[in-house]
């Protein structure tokens, strides 16, 4: 056998399943734009992002225009840099702290955020100076304080970080706990809680814009430590001894996921799921190799999640489903067919 | 003078585990380095691959400060294999042999014809050229530890530390990993558990006790009855073995 063909077989292999994705999230994306009171055929939606980019000029009905335009092509894209960010977060904390259950909320974040909001939603903190996500921005942050802090500024190796992650989930879910059972009604209680399983309701272009250069940051940034992210399978002890700054690494990285999953977290709610299941996906489909994993994480990620709003919108006519349900009912079945068969092939 | 240890003191707490050592390992020679559990021999390979600072005292490579080098100028001449590093991750043999190339490429860096034949030269040293497309989960305990010393090869160091590479192997491995180490053209330190292998293999040992040097030369001088007592506490006899001429150490009953 040819290590070489070997090698530019799975080459030509990855690049196929890259530009696959790419199309998937395209159809995915015009799926999503499609679906509604008003659905809207996969041609118009081209024709008007087409229309908009200056490539054609045809002529489409103005309602169409308005409902892809300023409604429903920017919840489909921050849906899809949603998937990509946590899908990509996700991927780093299972590799950090070498532990298959990490996920982006592992240190504490979502909880964090949590608190956050509902200080906002139910205490009115900052006196309407400071919005929903701006409150839930700054939990998650406090959250990723305390639990560099606790866990000895991420010195304290990956069982630590985990213990110290879970301390702060535990007091920061105690304390929303707190203030919806002792402030809030029952209406204030019900929204606390859709927004905690997570909506694209009401994300529009500004969304966009801020997702989307804090995820590609964070991509550009990871894949800068896609090799070093490498030398972690064996451990600190490992990684330090081929020169890795292993302090220094983990500490951007985790402030990387942090601040990408605190963005995502804060503007649609703790979505459940898709960072836990998307880097095992990924990792059974191209191998566990940073450089590789990473970009197939984000644009898996992107998918499911675009998917996933779909499946939201459409499973009961009417009525939009939280996301975080419909990313753990769709999700369960499929990575249980993952892991049988990744039972099967060992 | 290879790697060099000027009276390295390592303390946790009030506890001091590394007491004042100093030796010097030979440049191409196999250096065993033997004690009992808890005698410092880990912390000592930790401090000699810097992974870990000394409180006082300094290690040397070829004349030069290891604390004034940085941390990937020194992984590319010293490289470390640890006590049982394993994985939950399912990479090839190939994959975890180039990771001994991170030292010695930037960020941006391609793969190049030297990384290449690195890592065929590593490999085919610890006789996994046939296995390089096996994944980690599918290899015995063996051929896992030769995998680590084919990555630390990769690096190409001048010199090469190993935590008991022998443990939890079969007798065929345990001989084929030190015979594989003792043919090695560059300076290698081993903390060893058996005594016999020290004693067949190394080229000179040191022995360990309570984060102190006790004894250290040429295996035939160091190894005697009195020591074994004194530090092993154990009764054995040893011998000059008629097949290989070193030391050969009967324990009693």
């Amino acid at each position: 056998m040819n290590p070489e063909n070997g090698a530019l077989d799975t080459k030509a292999l990855f690049a196929c399943l890259m530009l696959a994705s790419l199309a998937a999230i395209g159809l995915a994306i015009g799926l999503s734009v499609g679906i509604g009171d008003l659905p809207v055929p996969l041609g118009t939606t081209f024709t008007a992002i087409t229309n908009r980019l200056g490539w054609t000029s045809v002529e489409i009905d103005r309602v169409y225009e308005t409902v892809i335009w300023d409604y429903r092509l920017s919840r489909a894209l921050v849906a899809a840099f949603c998937g990509a960010g946590l899908a990509l977060s996700g991927a780093i904390m299972q590799s950090l702290l070498r532990n298959p259950l990490a996920e982006p909320y592992v240190l504490g974040i979502s909880a964090g955020a949590s608190t956050g909001a509902v200080a906002i939603i139910i205490l009115g903190l900052g006196g309407g100076a400071l919005s929903l996500s701006g409150g839930a921005f700054l939990g998650a942050f406090a959250a990723f304080c305390f639990v560099a802090l606790l866990s000895n500024g991420t010195r304290g190796g990956a069982d630590r970080t985990i213990l110290a992650g879970v301390a702060a989930s535990q007091l920061f879910n105690a304390t929303t706990s707190y203030i919806v059972t002792t402030s809030g009604n029952a209406q204030q209680a019900r929204d606390v809680m859709f927004w905690l399983l997570g909506s694209f309701g009401g994300v529009r272009w500004p969304e966009f814009m801020l997702v989307s250069v804090v995820v590609s940051i964070g991509l550009v940034a990871c894949l800068c430590y896609a090799r070093t992210l490498d030398t972690f399978a064996f451990g600190d002890e490992t990684a330090a001894s081929l020169g890795v700054n292993v302090d220094r690494a983990r500490i951007v990285l985790f402030a990387l996921t942090a601040m990408m999953t605190a963005t995502i977290v804060s503007m649609v709610g703790s979505i459940g799921f898709v960072g836990l299941i998307v880097p095992h996906t990924a990792r059974a489909l191209v191998g566990p190799l940073h450089v590789r994993l990473l970009p197939a994480c984000m644009l898996i990620g992107a998918v499911f999640m675009v998917l996933a709003d779909v499946a939201s919108r459409a499973l009961i006519p009417q009525q939009v489903l939280p996301i975080g349900v419909v990313t753990a009912l769709v999700g369960v079945p499929f990575f249980s067919i993952i892991l049988y068969r990744l039972q099967r092939a060992s | 003078m290879s790697i060099t240890a000027e009276n390295l003191v390592w303390r946790i707490g009030s506890k001091t585990i590394v007491d004042r050592v100093s030796f010097v390992a030979e440049p191409g020679r196999m250096l065993g380095l033997l004690g009992p559990n808890g005698s410092g021999k880990t912390s000592l390979l930790r401090l000699l691959a810097g992974l870990k600072r000394p409180q006082s005292g300094r290690v040397l490579l070829d004349g030069s400060d290891l604390a004034s080098l940085g941390a990937r100028a020194v992984a590319r001449r010293v490289a470390f294999v640890e006590q049982h590093a394993t994985t939950s991750t399912n990479l090839r043999i190939a994959d975890i042999v180039r990771l001994g190339r991170f030292p010695h490429r930037s960020w941006l860096s391609r793969w190049t014809h030297a990384d290449d034949s690195a890592v065929d030269e590593a490999l085919l040293r610890a006789g996994l050229q046939d296995r390089r497309s096996d994944r980690w989960q599918s290899l015995s305990g063996g051929e896992k530890q030769r995998t680590h010393i084919a990555r630390a090869l990769a690096q190409t160091p001048t010199e090469l530390i190993l935590d008991e590479p022998t443990n939890h192997l079969d007798i065929q491995h345990q001989i084929g990993v030190l015979k594989l180490v003792a043919n090695l053209p560059i300076t290698s330190v081993v903390a060893l558990h058996d005594l016999n292998h020290a004693a067949m293999f190394c080229d000179a040992v040191i022995v360990m006790q309570h984060g102190k040097i006790v004894a250290s030369g040429a295996p035939d001088v160091v190894i005697t009855e009195a020591l074994l007592r004194d530090v092993f506490s154990v009764e054995a006899r040893v011998e000059t073995s008629p097949h290989h001429q070193r030391p050969c150490i009967h324990y009693l009953r």
